[in-house]
């Protein structure tokens, strides 16, 4: 057989139906919910009369709209719209009798957090959701997809995705990365270098030393944010550590099980030889703190760095430069680092994992914040209790911080937890687009340690001076 | 699904690139637990004031371009989240074709979904429909599926590619589940298989 790429592998052992033209099923192996994309899905269903055809295959969690305040447990606080969406969550799980972690379960969180924790990810497999960071569990070697509401449905009553095949691009970083840089930096820093639109039709692999040096919360940051780059997913091959994170969990083979499951997750990487469409390559010790300053997160610079004029563009991204820029209120030639920080946002499915609040920790120990609020948002109920048993949260709650429950938050601001017009924000999540933590709400893309070193000064700082 | 044949209709021109689902969009009108009556919301921050009155500039609030059905955008357009409620905003406002040089996957993906075809054309087409565009409420452009082409309001002609599967539903207005439920039996000779070889799965 002709060398295969890692999605090569993982795409032919789900290919459940092939048409003439290349359209073809596939066959997936774990649907997770939401309760944004998936009532009309589940309407869908209903109308038609359809049953969920592998209910043990999908598991449903509240997350996007749920509130993070500690008083949560009561309703009110909740908007008539949430606690709707909430409720209709709620019963379709009920209804059809699929896996569920209700917002009163502590093991409730963002999907993407939740997925991985209870086992439910594992290497090789298919995964979709209703939502473009799905691309998180690539990190396992699993090919995992975000999807539409009408294919959530489609997923839901046929267990198979219509599609086709991607082209393959391999994201390769060398080296190791130096002291301050993280994942996140890795990640924004190949957006900036392919633009959002970099990997449209693509799956991405990231390989290379740098991304076998992180750990599995590292890798899951990276993949995350393949969706910023336009990929229709991102993928890391399982080795050793990924082997080692999902022995145990819940959801994890047992066993005879687990020896057969080792033996063929040892066969997915890609052959010596195999063909890539398009290969990038970057050197970590080139990889400095990031931090975005526009609308786009393609809008990336070291840390070190001044706001750029439109005029350092061309084409339809002049336009776009100019209306960040009066969006962001930020002047051309402006540095960085003379930003000023309102707010500060800790959490997300890109940095709301056990190591991202141990990086912020680390940074604030023992000092108080310099920004008018500072907000923790856990990933998952687990990561809170956790946090709490190292004594994270004690340090958050010390320097000033808010210690909320698990969900998605500020991030999207789909919750009353908002910026206010003009307000700005240095956010560890995905998306700087106008209006998305709150209309009028400025956003500054940043790793876990960066947001730290923010919340102490003030204004944008270069994480490695408070090292 | 409605059918999509042909369509001759006003295109409203954005030239923007990087047009992103937050934006067709916004989340708080995603709370919803129905596809309909996102129209009065679609480009919801751009298109309105705080106070709900209408912000004259913007292009679907200019008398020439209220009833467009067509929107000829920069490059990327529909990126970020994947929200399907970004289509069916289109849609209900009355869009059944977005003309871009390229678009992100999932948003591609959900138009063929709802009945609106999604066309990608090199820089220079989409350069002469956009100033086509531009000539306003006159200025209707045509879009033919069946032979592929979109002629500007003074004749112009440019052909683009569409895949097969998805021209055919569209053209039939064909719902997927069904069509895919017709190849059960491959799902459950795979599901079969899949036990065998994957037993943890
Ligand atoms: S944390 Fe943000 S990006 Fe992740 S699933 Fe929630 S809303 Fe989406």
């Amino acid at each position: 057989m002709a060398p295969r790429t890692l999605y090569d592998k993982i795409w032919d052992d789900h290919v459940a139906h092939e048409a003439e033209d290349g359209t073809c099923l596939l066959y997936i192996d774990r649907h997770l919910v939401h309760e944004v994309t998936s009532p009309q899905a589940f309407e869908g269903l209903r109308m038609t009369g359809r049953k969920v055809r592998a209910p043990e295959k999908t598991i449903a969690v509240p997350d996007h709209n749920v509130p993070t305040t500690t008083d949560r447990a009561n309703a009110a606080t909740m908007t008539e719209e949430s606690r709707i969406q909430v409720e209709a969550l709620d019963k379709n799980a009920k209804d059809f009798g699929i896996n569920y972690y209700p917002v009163s379960d502590v093991r409730q969180g963002i999907v993407h957090i939740v997925g991985p924790e209870q086992g439910w990810t594992l290497p090789g497999m298919t995964v979709v959701c209703g939502d473009s960071h799905t691309a998180t569990h690539g990190a396992f070697g699993a090919l995992a997809h975000g999807i539409g509401t009408s294919e959530v449905e489609h997923v839901l009553a046929t267990q198979t995705l219509i599609q086709k095949k991607s082209k393959n691009m391999k994201v390769e970083i060398t080296g190791s990365l130096r002291p301050g840089v993280t994942a996140k930096d890795i990640t924004m820093s190949v957006i900036g270098a392919t633009g959002t639109a970099g990997g449209t039709g693509y799956v991405i692999e990231y390989c290379g030393q740098a991304i076998r040096e992180l750990s599995m919360e590292g890798r899951m940051t990276v993949c995350n944010m393949a969706i910023e780059g336009g990929a229709r997913a991102g993928l890391i091959a399982p080795d050793e550590k990924t082997f080692a994170y999902c022995l145990g969990r819940p959801h994890a083979p047992k066993g005879a099980k687990w020896e057969a499951a080792l033996a063929y997750w040892k066969t997915l990487f890609t052959d010596e030889g195999a063909h890539f469409d398009k290969v990038i390559t970057l050197k970590g010790e080139d990889i400095a703190p990031v931090v975005t300053w526009g609308t786009s997160p393609e809008d990336v610079l070291p840390i070190t760095s001044v706001v750029p004029a439109p005029t350092d563009f061309t084409g339809g991204k002049v336009e776009a430069v100019q209306r960040a820029l009066d969006y962001m209120g930020l002047t051309a030639g402006q540095k960085l680092t003379d930003i000023a920080i309102d707010t500060v946002f800790i959490g997300s499915c890109t940095n709301g994992r056990i190591e991202d609040l141990r990086a912020a920790a680390a940074i604030l120990k023992g000092k108080k914040i310099k920004v008018k609020r500072a907000m923790v948002v856990p990933g998952s109920g687990l990561v809170r209790a956790q946090a709490e048993e190292e004594g994270l949260a004690q340090i958050f709650i010390d320097a000033g911080f808010e210690w909320r429950m698990a969900g998605c938050s500020m991030c999207l601001a789909m919750n009353p937890d908002q910026l206010a017009p003009g307000e700005r924000c240095a956010a560890t999540s995905n998306r700087n687009f106008e209006g998305r933590q709150g209309r009028g709400g400025r956003t500054h893309l940043v790793s876990p340690g960066m947001a730290a070193a923010a919340a102490l000064t003030g204004h944008l700082t270069d994480v490695r001076e408070l090292m | 699904m409605d059918k999509f044949t042909k369509l001759t209709g006003i295109a409203a021109p954005m030239a923007l690139v990087n047009i992103d689902t937050d934006m067709i969009i916004p989340k708080q009108f995603l709370k919803t637990i129905k596809r309909s009556g996102l129209g009065v919301n679609l480009f919801d921050e751009m298109r309105y004031n705080l106070d709900g009155s209408e912000i004259p500039e913007f292009v679907l609030n200019q008398p020439a371009y209220r009833e467009a059905q067509i929107i000829v955008a920069g490059d990327n357009f529909g990126c970020g989240s994947s929200r399907e409620h970004a289509p069916w905003a289109l849609l209900d406002f009355g869009i059944r074709c977005v003309i871009s040089t390229s678009f992100a996957d999932i948003f591609f993906n959900n138009c063929f979904k709802n009945g609106i075809l999604p066309i990608v054309l090199p820089q220079d087409a989409v350069d002469v429909l956009m100033e086509d565009a531009k000539k306003g409420a006159n200025a209707r452009q045509t879009v033919d599926l069946e032979a592929q082409t979109v002629t500007t309001s003074d004749g112009r002609v440019f052909s683009f590619d569409v895949d097969s599967h998805r021209k055919h539903c569209l053209l039939n207005g064909l719902d997927d589940i069904g069509l895919t439920l017709e190849k059960a039996a491959s799902i459950d000779s795979y599901e079969a298989k899949a036990a065998q070889a994957f037993p943890w799965a």
